[in-house]
C-alpha cells in the first residue's frame, strides 16, 4: 500500500547556496547563474539529485554557487569526473559546467569524447571568446585579428566553432543560446535537462571587463534581429526584422535571400533537428556573422542509446546469461590444484 | 567429436634412460616472437604447479611490437624455475635453454649455467637466419658451443612430418613447432601431457585441425625424447613440501584485477576501472573487462588523465573507483591525483613500474616510480603507498589499498613493476568467510550543529581526521568540494594563511595516521645483527633467498621487506637501528635509500641495478658478503 506524497516544490531559491557570488558585476554568468535555477526548479527533480562539476575559469566556479552537489575540479577535466560519477550513478542528473579555455583548448579532448560516448550528461559552454580568470588573453574561440595581452597585434589562429566541433564529435544533442535572452536560455537548458544523452550548449556570454560586446551584434535590441536566427523544429529558416529574409540552399551552400521578387518561403530550408544525419546542424554550425545570421535554439536533437545505459546493459545482460560472479569461482577461474 | 591418433597413441619406450632426481630446475624457452614461446612457457608452468613443485616465472617480451621475424630485437623468452621446495625466485642461471633460432641462441646463451642443456631447433639454422641474428660462422659447427650439452634437433621437419596426416598449409603446420618442442621437453622432465592435451582440447574445440595437429606435435615432441637416444638421462623434480590447500597459479596483474573484484564484493561496492592501455599495466583491464558479471564497470578512456578522472568521479559517486598505468601516466595523472588528495576522496593508482623515464623501457622492469609516487606532485601532497612483493602478494595488497582508501578517505598507489606483473607463481586460494571486512560509512543526517544553519559540514573529521563521505543523492547533504583550499571543517573555499597551513598539516597528519593501523615490520633472520637488507616491492624473492643462503653460511643477516612506504610502519626506525649496518637493494638508483637515510637518520647502503632486469640472488648474495 502506499500512500500518495506529492513532491516538495523546488524554488529557485532553494538552489543558491549560501556563498557569495564573486564575479564581475555586469558578467555575464549572473544571468546563466539565475536561469539555471529556475530552469532545474522546473524539473520535477530533487535537488539532492543534481551535481554540477566543473573545471577551471570563471564559469568553472559556477557550483559553489549551487546548493546541490558540486566538485569544482581541475583545468579542462570536468567531463572525465563527469563520466566516472553517471557510469555508477545513472540515478544522477550531472551537470558539467566549462568554458571557452577549459571545454576547447586544454579540455578539448575530453569534450569530443565525452560526446562521442554519448553519457547522460549536460554540458554547458559559456563561450566568452577571452580567458577571464587568467585576465584577457585570447581563447581557441576568439575571432581571427582579436587583441589581447597575448595577442597584442592581434590573434594570427583560426577560432573553432564549439556546434560544429560538437557535430563532429557525433553529438546528439546540440544547441546555443545567449545569455542576455532570459527565456530563451531557460527554454533551451530545459530542452538539454530533457535531453537522454550528452547534450551540448553553448551559451555566448559577456565578459564585461575583458572582451565587452563581442556578441552586441547578436544582443543589441536594435540589431539583433537582422544578426541571429532563431531555430523552429519544422519551420522555414526565416528572420530579420520585417521577417522577410531567409536561409536557401544554393548547391551545398546556405544563401541569405529575401522574400518576394519571386522567391517565396517554399524556397527556404526547413529545419529538422531530428534528422538522422547531421549534415543540417552542421551548416548551420558554420554560419557566421556578419556574413550570415547565426542561429540561435537547438540545432541538433536525436536519441540514442547513452554510454551509461550500455554500460550497464552489458552488465545485466552477462549476469542475465551466466549468472551473478561468485569469488570462489573466480578464484578458480584457472587451472587449480590441490596439495594434501 | 572424437579424435583418434594411430600413428603417435601409444608410446613406446624403446630405450631404457636413467631418471635423474634433481632439487630445482630453470629453464628458458626462446624463439622468434612468432615461435609461440609464453604459450610453450606457460604451459609447461601450469603442470609443473599442477604435479606439485613450487614455480617462479619470469617472461621476456620484446620490446618491438612486431620486430622482423628471426632479428634479435623479435625474440621473446619465458623463464621458470620449478622446485621440490620453496622458491621464491625465476632463477639466476639457466640449466636448461631452448633456442628456436639463431637470435634465440645468441641472445640467451649467456644465462645458460657451463654444462647446462642446449635444445637447439637446428632447422632454423640457415645462412639468412645466422646471418640476421648476426652470426659469421655457424655455431652448430664451429665448435662455439662445447661446452654445454647440445641436442641439435631438427623441429621444424620432424614437426612437419608428425602433423602430415592433417591438412595444413605448411605455415600452419610450423605454427605447432613450439607443441613439439614443448613435448620433448615434458619427456626430459617427466611431465604429464594430459593437463596441456586437455587445454589444446578447449582451446581448439572450434578448430578440429589446429587441435589434431598441436596434439600430434606435442606427443610427437615427447615421443622423439622417448624413442631417440638424445640424452642417456631424463629428470624428475619431485613435490614441494607448500602449505597444504586448493592452489591455482597467479600472475600480478591477474592477482590485482582479482583483488580489485574481491574488494569491491567484501565492500559490497561498484568497481569503475578506468584506464587508458600502456605496457605493463593493460593487462589489468582486459582481466576486468571479462568480468561484467561481477559488477565491474572497465572504461577505456580516452586518455591516463581521463582515466584517472573517471575513477575520481566515481569514486565521488560512492563506487570503488580505480586506475591503473605505468611510470608515463603516472605523470600524466598527478593534477588529478592531486585534486583526490584535496578532495579527500577514495581511491586506489595502480603503477605497474616500468623502464624509465619518458618513454623509457615499456616491456622491462624498474622500481623508479617511487619518489614519484610519495612526492610527484605540486604542494605537499601526501598519499598512502603500498608495494606487493610478488604476483600473489599482489592480491592481499589490492585488498589492503581499498581498506585503506576507504578508511582513511585518501588516494592510494599500488606500486607493481613489470617483473611481478606478468611473472607468476602459485597462489594459495583463500577462503572466502576468512577475508577481512571492508567496512564503508556514508552519513545520511546533517552533522552541523553548532555551525550556524549550515546542515552539513563536508571536511568535519572524525578521530582519525577523517572526513565523512556523503554521496549525491541523499538529501539535506548538499555540498561542493574542489580544488581550491578548503576552510577546515566547513570545505568553503578559504585563501586565509593560517587556515591553509593548518589544512597541510591535517593532510599529512591523517596519512601518517595510517601507521597505526597497519602492522609492525617484520624481519626474516636474527632479531639484530650485523647487516639487514631492506627492500620494498618485487625485489622480495632475490633478496629473502640471498638473505637465507647468507644465514646458511653463518652470516648474522636479516631481511625486512616494505611493503608499506608511505607511511612505513611505526617501528621501521628501531629496526633499522638493531643492525650494524643496512644494505637497501633497489631496481633504481637509490629511491628508498634516500627515504630511509632521510627519515631515519641511518647509514644505510644501496645495491642499485638499473637495466630493465631484476637482480640475481647471485648479486645480492655477492653484495652481503662484500659487507660482512
Ligand atoms: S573576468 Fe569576465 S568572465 Fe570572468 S567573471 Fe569577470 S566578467 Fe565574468
Amino acid at each position: 500500500m502506499s500512500t500518495a506524497t506529492s513532491l516538495p516544490t523546488l524554488t529557485a531559491k532553494d538552489l543558491a547556496s549560501d556563498q557569495e557570488v564573486r564575479w564581475c558585476p555586469g558578467c555575464g554568468d549572473y544571468s546563466i547563474l539565475a536561469q539555471m535555477k529556475k530552469a532545474l526548479a522546473s524539473l520535477g527533480i530533487p535537488r539532492e539529485k543534481f551535481v554540477f562539476i566543473s573545471g577551471i575559469g570563471c564559469s568553472s566556479r559556477f557550483p559553489y554557487y549551487m546548493n546541490t552537489y558540486g566538485f569544482h575540479t581541475i583545468h579542462g577535466r570536468a567531463p572525465t569526473f563527469a563520466t566516472g560519477l553517471k557510469a555508477c550513478r545513472p540515478d544522477l542528473s550531472v551537470w558539467v559546467i566549462t568554458g571557452d579555455g577549459d571545454g576547447l583548448s586544454i579540455g578539448g579532448n575530453h569534450l569530443i569524447h565525452a560526446i562521442r560516448r554519448n553519457v547522460d550528461i549536460k554540458i554547458i559552454l559559456f563561450n566568452n571568446e577571452i580567458y577571464g580568470l587568467t585576465k584577457g588573453q585570447y581563447s581557441p574561440t576568439s575571432r581571427t585579428g582579436t587583441r589581447t595581452k597575448s595577442s597584442p597585434l592581434g590573434s594570427i589562429e583560426n577560432p573553432l566553432r564549439p556546434l560544429s566541433l560538437a557535430i563532429g564529435a557525433e553529438a546528439t544533442f546540440v544547441a546555443r543560446t545567449v545569455d542576455v535572452d532570459i527565456n530563451h536560455l531557460t527554454e533551451t537548458l530545459r530542452r538539454a535537462a530533457f535531453h537522454r544523452g550528452s547534450a551540448f550548449v553553448e551559451i555566448y556570454q559577456n565578459c564585461k571587463i575583458f572582451n565587452d560586446g563581442v556578441f552586441d551584434y547578436a544582443t543589441d535590441k536594435s540589431i539583433k534581429a537582422d544578426n541571429t536566427l532563431y531555430l523552429e523544429h519544422g519551420k522555414p529558416l526565416i528572420f530579420g526584422k520585417d521577417r522577410n529574409k531567409g536561409i536557401r540552399l544554393n548547391g551545398l551552400e546556405p544563401e541569405v535571400v529575401t522574400l518576394g521578387s519571386g522567391i517565396t518561403v517554399d524556397d527556404l530550408l526547413i529545419h529538422d533537428e531530428r534528422a538522422e544525419e547531421p549534415s543540417l546542424a552542421y551548416l548551420l554550425s558554420r554560419m557566421v556573422y556578419p556574413r550570415f545570421p547565426e542561429c540561435m535554439g537547438v540545432f541538433r536533437a536525436v536519441q540514442r542509446p547513452t554510454y551509461d545505459e550500455l554500460l550497464n546493459k552489458q552488465i545485466d545482460e552477462a549476469i542475465a546469461k551466466k549468472g551473478r560472479g561468485k569469488l570462489e569461482e573466480l578464484f578458480a577461474s584457472d587451472d587449480t590444484w590441490v596439495v594434501e | 567429436m572424437t579424435v583418434s591418433h594411430p600413428t603417435v597413441e601409444a608410446i613406446p619406450r624403446t630405450h631404457d634412460v636413467e631418471v635423474k632426481e634433481l632439487d630445482a630446475v630453470t629453464i628458458r624457452f626462446c624463439g622468434d616472437s612468432g615461435d609461440g614461446m609464453q604459450l610453450a612457457g606457460t604451459q609447461f608452468t601450469n603442470v609443473s604447479a599442477i604435479v606439485g613443485n613450487d614455480i617462479s616465472t619470469l617472461p621476456d617480451f620484446p620490446a618491438e611490437i612486431r620486430a622482423p621475424a628471426g632479428t634479435l630485437a623479435g625474440v621473446s623468452g619465458f623463464q621458470v624455475h620449478f622446485s621440490s621446495h620453496d622458491i621464491h625466485t625465476p632463477g639466476d642461471q639457466l640449466n636448461t635453454l631452448v633456442a628456436m633460432n639463431p637470435a634465440a641462441l645468441k641472445t640467451n646463451l649467456k644465462d645458460l649455467e657451463p654444462g647446462g642443456i642446449l635444445i637447439i631447433n637446428s632447422d632454423a639454422f640457415t645462412t639468412s637466419d645466422l646471418h640476421k641474428a648476426g652470426y659469421t660462422s655457424n655455431p652448430l659447427e664451429d665448435n662455439s658451443l662445447k661446452g654445454y650439452r647440445v641436442l641439435r634437433i631438427p623441429i621444424n621437419t620432424l614437426n612437419r612430418e608428425a602433423v602430415a596426416p592433417v591438412k595444413l598449409s605448411p605455415r600452419e603446420a610450423d605454427r605447432c613447432k613450439n607443441f613439439f618442442a614443448l613435448g620433448f621437453v615434458y619427456w626430459l622432465y617427466e611431465r604429464p601431457l594430459e593437463p596441456t592435451l586437455r587445454w589444446i582440447r578447449e582451446k581448439f574445440s572450434k578448430n578440429p585441425a589446429v587441435l589434431e595437429a598441436n596434439t600430434r606435435s606435442l606427443k610427437a615432441g615427447y615421443n622423439y625424447g622417448e624413442t631417440v637416444e638424445t640424452l642417456p638421462v631424463h629428470y624428475r623434480v619431485p613435490k614441494a613440501h607448500i602449505k597444504p590447500g586448493k592452489y591455482r597459479k597467479i600472475t600480478g596483474n591477474e592477482a590485482l584485477a582479482i583483488g580489485l573484484v574481491t574488494a569491491a564484493s567484501l565492500a559490497n561496492k561498484p568497481l569503475v576501472y578506468a584506464s587508458y592501455p600502456i605496457t605493463p599495466a593493460s593487462d589489468i583491464l582486459h582481466q576486468l573487462a571479462e568480468l561484467k558479471r561481477f559488477g565491474v564497470r572497465t572504461i577505456q578512456a580516452e586518455d591516463e588523465i581521463a582515466a584517472v578522472g573517471m575513477a575520481i568521479g566515481a569514486a565521488f559517486g560512492g563506487a570503488l573507483g580505480v586506475t591503473a598505468t605505468s611510470g608515463p601516466g603516472i605523470c600524466l595523472k598527478s593534477e588529478a591525483i592531486g585534486l583526490a588528495v584535496m578532495t579527500e576522496l577514495p581511491v586506489v593508482i595502480i603503477d605497474v613500474q616500468r623502464g624509465g623515464p619518458s618513454t623509457g623501457l615499456p616491456t622491462k622492469t624498474e622500481q623508479a616510480d617511487l619518489l614519484q609516487a610519495m612526492f610527484g606532485r605540486n604542494g605537499e601532497c601526501p598519499a598512502v603507498v603500498l608495494a606487493p612483493r610478488s604476483p600473489a602478494d599482489c592480491f592481499d595488497v589490492a585488498l589492503e589499498a581499498v581498506r585503506l582508501a576507504f578508511r582513511f578517505m585518501t588516494p592510494v598507489f599500488v606500486l607493481s613493476d613489470g617483473y611481478i606483473a606478468n611473472g607468476a607463481e602459485p597462489w594459495l586460494i583463500p577462503q572466502i568467510d576468512r577475508l577481512p571486512s571492508i567496512a564503508v560509512h556514508h552519513p545520511s543526517s546533517p552533522n552541523g550543529n553548532g555551525h550556524g544553519d549550515v546542515p552539513f559540514l563536508p571536511y568535519k573529521r572524525d578521530e582519525r581526521l577523517v572526513r565523512p563521505w556523503a554521496l549525491p543523492g541523499t538529501p539535506g547533504l548538499e555540498h561542493r568540494i574542489g580544488g581550491l583550499e578548503k576552510e577546515d571543517i566547513t570545505g568553503n573555499v578559504s585563501y586565509d594563511p593560517i587556515n591553509h597551513e593548518r589544512m597541510v598539516r591535517i593532510r599529512a597528519q591523517k596519512v601518517a595516521n595510517v601507521a597505526k593501523e597497519i602492522p609492525e615490520l617484520t624481519v626474516e633472520g636474527p632479531p639484530e645483527g650485523d647487516l639487514l637488507v631492506i627492500g620494498w616491492g618485487g625485489t622480495y624473492g632475490t633478496t629473502l633467498t640471498a638473505v637465507q643462503r647468507a644465514q646458511r653460511k653463518g652470516y648474522k643477516v636479516a631481511q625486512a621487506h616494505l611493503r608499506y612506504l608511505n607511511p612505513m610502519p611505526r617501528n621501521t626506525g628501531d629496526v633499522l637501528r638493531r643492525y650494524k649496518k643496512v644494505l637497501v637493494p633497489e631496481l633504481n638508483s637509490g629511491q628508498l635509500l634516500l627515504l630511509l637515510r632521510g627519515t631515519y637518520l641511518v647509514d644505510a647502503v644501496g645495491l642499485n641495478k638499473v637495466q630493465g632486469r631484476p637482480f640475481l640472488v647471485s648479486e645480492i648474495e655477492q653484495k652481503i658478503e662484500q659487507m660482512l
